[in-house]
């Protein structure tokens, strides 16, 4: 059978066909499948981190420190809570918006496109890792440590760290896996090779991370 | 799904050409749609921030949290990831097992009560 997409079967009928078929049970091509299959198991993961954080946060008998408060920052005098993670929402809202570009314009093979929309996404996921770190940085000052803080429930420390470290992790290994997919783009290793899906499947892993971030972002900071 | 935003590419003869390379070139739509998404995100995250701003607080807050978290969430994988478009087979294998750690939250929320409840009972301050 050919996998035409007007010929294939659609719907529950489709799901059969495809699940069924003797070749393929997902007619896409095998880096997206496994990309997705790949991110099906890393949100079980991030669930397991939020779930034993909910656990603790539940459990435990002191107050949680209140992360509006923790989280602030004075900048001229006003006390804003939340600033520094609402910019760091907002640039990982962005990178998701240049990497969806980036796609589009790969499937267009425009490479110079391309390339620049992928830069501009791991730059932007550079300036989150940063600022991932500038928050930690000021919370060690501040006495925060896995075991223990001033502010609370000892267990904000490695709930905090955790969470954020495995995501920074993850950002960062985004910036690395799309730094090498741009340069391969800028080289014409897609045009040689026949398919931009690379960079389809690069964006999969990308939209993922911002994904968590927003899951991490009300649970952890707004909830 | 959007079949008017669903564009197909141009198909010759497949015979010599990889099927799933092809069917992958077909997903192109007009980045309007992204552009518009994108809005989106950043006005539901604008309006999730508010909720703290505002400082909204017990069943209303986490309401709302949840409300703006669930709906950034869709838009990003329907949209971004591409899911809307893809075959049923695929968004099943991918979005029903997450349905199980539904269980997994409900049974750990359970326990958390269960073990905040003996820690009150249990030490006396």
């Amino acid at each position: 059978m050919s996998h035409e997409p007007t010929t294939m079967p659609q719907g529950l009928q489709g799901v059969t066909a495809d699940w069924s078929a003797d070749k393929q049970a997902f007619p896409v091509p095998w880096g997206k499948a496994m990309m997705w299959i790949f991110l099906l198991s890393d949100t079980f993961i991030f669930t397991c981190f939020l779930t034993s954080y909910m656990n603790v946060r539940m459990s435990t008998v002191e107050p949680w420190p209140n992360p509006s408060e923790v989280f602030a920052l004075t900048v001229g005098g006003a006390h804003i809570p939340l600033l520094l993670i609402a910019i760091m929402t907002m640039i990982l809202i962005t990178s998701s918006g240049t990497m969806a570009m980036a796609v589009n314009f790969g499937y267009r093979r425009d490479r110079k496109k391309t390339a620049a929309l992928m830069f501009a996404t791991a730059a932007l996921g550079l300036s989150f890792v940063g600022m991932q770190a500038l928050e930690w940085t000021k919370l060690i000052e501040e006495g925060v440590r896995p075991w223990g803080n001033p502010m609370g429930a000892a267990q904000f420390g490695s709930s905090f760290f955790m969470i954020t470290g495995f995501h920074g992790l993850h950002v960062t290994g985004g910036v690395i896996y799309l730094s090498v997919v741009a340069l391969r783009v800028l080289n014409g290793f897609y045009d040689r090779k026949g398919t931009y899906e690379t960079v389809e499947v690069a964006g999969l892993y990308w939209h993922f991370v911002d994904l968590v971030w927003v899951f991490i972002f009300a649970f952890f900071y707004l909830w | 799904m959007d079949q008017a935003v669903h564009q197909q590419s141009t198909h010759q003869p497949q015979a010599a050409h990889p099927p799933a390379a092809a069917h992958a070139e077909g997903q192109q739509h007009p980045i309007r749609v992204y552009l518009w998404i994108w809005v989106l995100l950043f006005v539901f995250s604008a309006f999730s921030y508010m909720v703290d701003y505002f400082q909204l607080q017990g069943a209303l807050r986490w309401t709302l949290i949840l409300f703006f978290m669930l709906l950034k969430a869709s838009f990003i994988v329907a949209i971004f990831m591409h899911m809307a478009w893809e075959r049923l087979a695929l968004k099943l294998a991918i979005l029903t097992p997450p349905l199980a750690l539904l269980v997994l939250i409900a049974l750990m929320a359970i326990e958390g009560d269960y073990t905040f409840l003996t820690r009150i009972a249990s030490f006396v301050h």
